[in-house]
């Protein structure tokens, strides 16, 4: 049934055309079916009357009142549009050209609300001060400055590894996102090869190398040269690992720095595995563990390690998982579950996630990996081989009988902490005739209990067979995936992906995963400081404010604690 | 303590903007504004004395008197006011602004707008026009005159005019206004038309005959401040609703009354900080400059505060003549008050910004980190009593009296 509904705002003048616009916005939300906006003299509401929509209150309306009308197919609609009318009429922001320039961020970001990046290279004292700033307004940072000391350092990078934010720097001289370079850099091809450098020359004598030998970059991200130090804890690096581990058209990965500390070395390292990308390492001067450590490789020069880094991105397949697979989960889903039925490839798995997470659970016995009390209860990241004596004692193999793994999966879907299960699909002669049609319902059982709890449980499920096993490998993970699984034939990529995910869950970690979506879109930023660095993103086509800055409160350093202290509370 | 200063803010500039002021009526000094009485003078601006007042005001508190007929001449007024038999107190202090001297007098005709939003009430005295007033301190017989005429046979009609129309929404007519190129300080051309037509059918109605009748329109109609006094009453409504509210950084008062500038703040209570006011920018009318001139002085600043006058320059693009430029120069000066504001103001909107809202609610924190002080445009007055306006341009309050506001306010809720 239509319903017409209206609202009378007393004194609120509005401008004919305003209205207009007003009105025809109001039109084009879902279920309204005539709308009107005027200013309640009495022509117009003889108008109002003509199309039926004057209503006993609008009749009430003086020439001073702004009278809004909707007629919608239900009440619901109606209400929900007269709801908008305050958000219609906000959106309209000025799109006239301003030879103005914003004294401040915060303005800059009002006038370019889409400028993801501030660069700042005002001097040291109020780097931070700025840092901050473009920090609580949701803003990436590349901070050109120096002389910024290391506990403000180690605040803005913490803040922004809380928020999904990336502070490259101080001290960070280049950068290039999405074919644009900030600061010093390069004009460089776009490519398949990423870059994490806390060395800018390194990072531009790589990326010239790359370009020089025919291949290109997707994004350079400096981290400034103090990262990899003890104090910071490679903050920003491991940040950067892990968006470069999932932006989709990076390939390679090459990871510069002057020698870190053996414990951040360590904790970087094991990051570059937890990429599960090819990553080249120059740690400048560092003696590697070999030329090879799975999917690492290690390079003595600069120039090697840009050769390297182009060999590596011929030989990958291409074959990259894309940022819409990228889940959300709801707050306190955390832990990885993986359920095997084949013991080495739980074994596998539990190599690889011990370098991944900080402590994994399991029934096997492995250094670095701590033993399950209970084998019947997870705890934490559990790895369980199902194929263990204890499970299988009067019941058949788990890659013959998959009762057993059916009732664990809805074991641990119910699990509110559970934010990841990783199961083995084991085809071939001796193996259960068709596993899907078992496990691929349960699957979409358990996500469906899990949705109705209102969680997302992530299934992700390593194939292992061929398209001549009797189960036909190809339709076994079409099932699975028409049940909601994420399939792979590769089990180093499921293990790696199921690690990553809970890796950016983990509080341990503290970081909230960078969202791709500034690296993807044409870069537009704000400018702070030297007016050269924005004159270039403008030479390279970018879309640049710069910011009028002018050190706050005068410099007087009285007020400038003052106004620090009475933000944010 | 703990105090959300961003929440208290938004609280005080959500009321600042939903304030609605009505011209209600009209009344005599000493019976409708509060605690006004017959041995007390009100002016613009913040506390001063009567040794510390400048040129105009003193000229205005000379023709005052005068107009009261508690002194017959200059002389025994400044006789009266050395013996200190006259109390002088802020405009300010009573709910009520007045332009330049801002000089209000018990038996002087006044007009009352009401908050229908919130229920307070402000008050403000009537316009005289251009020429020699005595806002600008002029106290010559022809002053005294008008200001009889105004008060005797002009005010009881605008008074019967106004019960007859039943209020006049003054936030209504400032909106419109600012769509017609007017920025509601310096220029209220547009405003003072429609103020003016829309009061004339009812002047017509009660005035006793059609002279006094034609006399009224024609003083209303020939005057492009006619309006003046209403919207800055109606401004005091706005930002006197946004005052008081616990933790807020937000001004709601800028007043100068020739000496000094004062600015409150709405977390701070009563306390005034003020500082020396310094002399405006602008343009001199012929056969004057800018020694003359006299130091900024007036609550008009009071439009400021509310978010239009200086900071709706955009919207007038016909006066940047006045303050040095070009309308690319008004559009910058609209822009760069954004800066140090929390709102873009719900109701008074500029055409040229895509009806983007006027910059609205200046914040202390703001003005003291970026070093922009508010942009206030003004009328510049002789520094000599009784010779009236000189010019027109630009002015801004001492950045000392907004760093001595942090401080304060930092002291007070424990940063």
């Amino acid at each position: 049934m239509t319903v017409i509904l209206s609202e009378v705002r007393t004194g609120a003048y509005h401008d004919s055309v305003v209205l207009m616009q007003l009105q025809r916005a109001l039109l084009e939300l879902p279920g309204v079916l005539d709308a009107g906006a005027v200013m309640g003299t009495e022509a117009n509401k003889d108008l109002l009357s003509q199309v039926g929509l004057l209503t006993p209150e609008a009749q009430q309306a003086q020439a001073d009142d702004l009278v809004i009308v909707v007629k919608a197919k239900d009440e619901a609609a109606a209400r929900q549009a007269l709801a908008q009318v305050d958000t219609l009429l906000a959106q309209r922001r000025s799109r006239v050209a301003q030879t103005f320039r914003p004294k401040s961020v915060e303005s800059a970001v009002n006038t370019v609300p889409h400028a993801r990046w501030v660069l700042i290279s005002v001097p040291g004292r109020y780097a931070a001060g700025v840092a901050r700033e473009a920090l609580r307004l949701e803003r990436h940072v590349f901070l050109y400055s120096d002389n910024v000391p290391l506990e403000e350092e180690i605040a803005l990078k913490r803040e922004a590894a809380r928020k999904g934010l990336l502070v490259m720097g101080p001290d960070c001289g280049t950068a290039l996102i999405n074919g644009v370079g900030l600061g010093f850099a390069n004009r460089v091809r776009r490519g398949p090869i990423g870059l994490v450098a806390a060395s800018g020359t390194g990072l531009q004598a790589v990326t010239a190398r790359i370009h020089q030998l025919g291949s290109g970059i997707t994004h350079g991200i400096g981290t400034g040269g103090r990262d990899l130090s003890e104090a910071v804890g490679a903050l920003t690096t491991l940040q950067a690992l892990e968006v470069l581990a999932r932006d989709p058209e990076t390939q390679v990965i090459v990871l510069i720095s002057k020698p870190p500390s053996p414990t951040v070395a360590e904790r970087v390292l094991a990051a570059a595995r937890a990429t599960g990308k090819p990553v080249v390492v120059n740690f400048i001067g560092y003696t590697p563990p070999g030329a090879a450590d799975g999917n690492l490789t290690f390079a003595t020069t600069l120039g090697e390690a840009a050769a390297l880094a182009v060999r590596l991105a011929q030989e990958t397949d291409g074959t990259l998982e894309d940022e819409e697979g990228w889940p959300s989960f709801a707050e306190g889903q955390k832990y990885l579950r993986g359920l095997y039925s084949g013991g080495t490839l739980a074994y596998e798995a539990l190599l690889l996630l011990r370098d991944m997470l900080p402590t994994v659970h399991a029934n096997l016995h492995l250094e670095g990996v701590a033993p399950l009390e209970n084998p019947m209860a997870s705890v934490g990241h559990t790895v369980i081989d199902l194929g263990e004596d204890v499970f299988t004692v009067g019941r058949l193999h788990p890659m013959l009988d998959n009762d057993l793994r059916i009732r664990r999966l809805q074991q641990e879907a119910d699990d509110p902490e559970v934010a990841v299960i990783l199961m083995d699909v084991v085809l071939g002669y001796g193996a259960h005739p068709d596993p899907a049609s078992e496990l691929a319902p349960a699957i979409a059982q358990a996500r469906e209990r899990a949705a109705a709890a209102g969680r997302h449980l992530e299934v992700i499920v390593a194939v292992v067979g061929t398209d001549e096993d009797p189960q036909d490998l190809e339709s076994q993970v079409a099932a699975l995936r028409d049940a909601g699984a994420w399939v792979t034939t590769d089990h180093a990529q499921a293990v790696y992906r199921a690690g990553r995910l809970v890796r950016a869950l983990d509080p341990a970690v503290g970081m909230r995963p960078v969202p791709l979506d500034a690296f993807h879109r044409p870069l537009a930023a704000i400018n702070v400081g030297l007016e050269a660095f924005a004159e270039s993103l403008t030479a390279q086509g970018a879309e640049v404010v710069h910011v009028d800055w002018r050190p706050p409160a005068g410099g007087n350093a009285r007020l400038m604690a003052l106004l620090e202290r009475m933000k944010g509370r | 303590m703990s105090v959300d200063i961003e929440r208290a803010n938004a609280e005080a500039v959500e009321r600042m903007m939903e304030a609605r002021p009505v011209l209600v009526g009209m009344g005599t000094a000493r019976e409708v504004i509060p605690g006004m009485r017959d041995n007390l003078l009100l002016h613009a601006g913040p506390p001063i004395t009567w040794e510390r007042a400048s040129g105009p005001l003193r000229g205005a508190i000379i023709g005052a008197l005068i107009f009261e007929g508690l002194a017959k001449d200059e002389k025994q007024a400044i006789a009266m006011m050395e013996a200190g038999e006259i109390d002088l107190e802020p405009c300010h202090h009573h709910n009520a602004v007045g332009p330049m001297a801002g000089v209000i007098s018990p038996s002087m005709a006044v007009y009352i707008v009401e908050n229908k939003t919130h229920g307070n009430k402000t008050y403000s005295n009537l316009n005289e026009g251009y020429g020699k007033v005595l806002r600008y301190g002029a106290y010559s017989e022809e002053v005294i005159q008008r200001l009889r005429w105004m008060n005797d046979v002009m005010a009881p009609v605008l008074a019967d005019a106004i019960e007859a129309m039943e209020g006049l929404d003054i936030k209504a007519l400032i909106a419109e206004a600012m769509h017609m190129g007017d920025e509601g300080h310096n220029r209220n051309k547009a405003g003072s038309f429609i103020y003016t037509t829309r009061l004339a059918p009812y002047i017509a109605k009660v005035a006793p005959n059609e002279e006094v009748a034609h006399d009224i329109i024609k003083f209303l109609g020939d005057n492009a401040l006619s309006v003046l006094n209403p919207v800055m009453a109606a401004c005091k409504a706005m930002a006197d609703a946004a005052h008081g509210v616990e933790g807020s950084t937000l001004v709601t008062v800028m007043a100068r009354n020739g000496t000094d500038f004062g600015l409150r703040v709405s977390g701070l209570g009563d306390q005034w900080f003020t500082a020396p006011a310094e002399i405006p920018k602008g343009l001199y009318f012929s056969g004057f400059k800018a020694e003359d001139a006299n130091r900024d002085i007036g609550d008009s600043t009071i439009t400021e505060t509310a978010g239009i006058g200086g900071f709706a320059m955009a919207a007038a693009p016909a006066i940047v003549t006045f303050v040095s430029g070009t309308p690319q120069d008004a559009i910058n000066a609209t822009l760069e008050m954004y800066e140090i504001t929390v709102a873009e103001h719900k109701y008074f909107t500029i055409p040229y910004l895509d009806f983007r809202g006027t910059p609205t609610g200046i914040d202390i924190r703001k003005v003291v980190e970026k070093g922009i002080t508010p942009r206030i445009n003004t009328g510049i007055a002789h520094k000599d009593p009784g010779v009236g306006q000189i010019g027109a341009g630009l002015v801004r309050p001492p950045m000392k009296i907004f760093e001595d506001a942090l401080v304060a306010f930092a002291e007070r809720y424990g940063f």
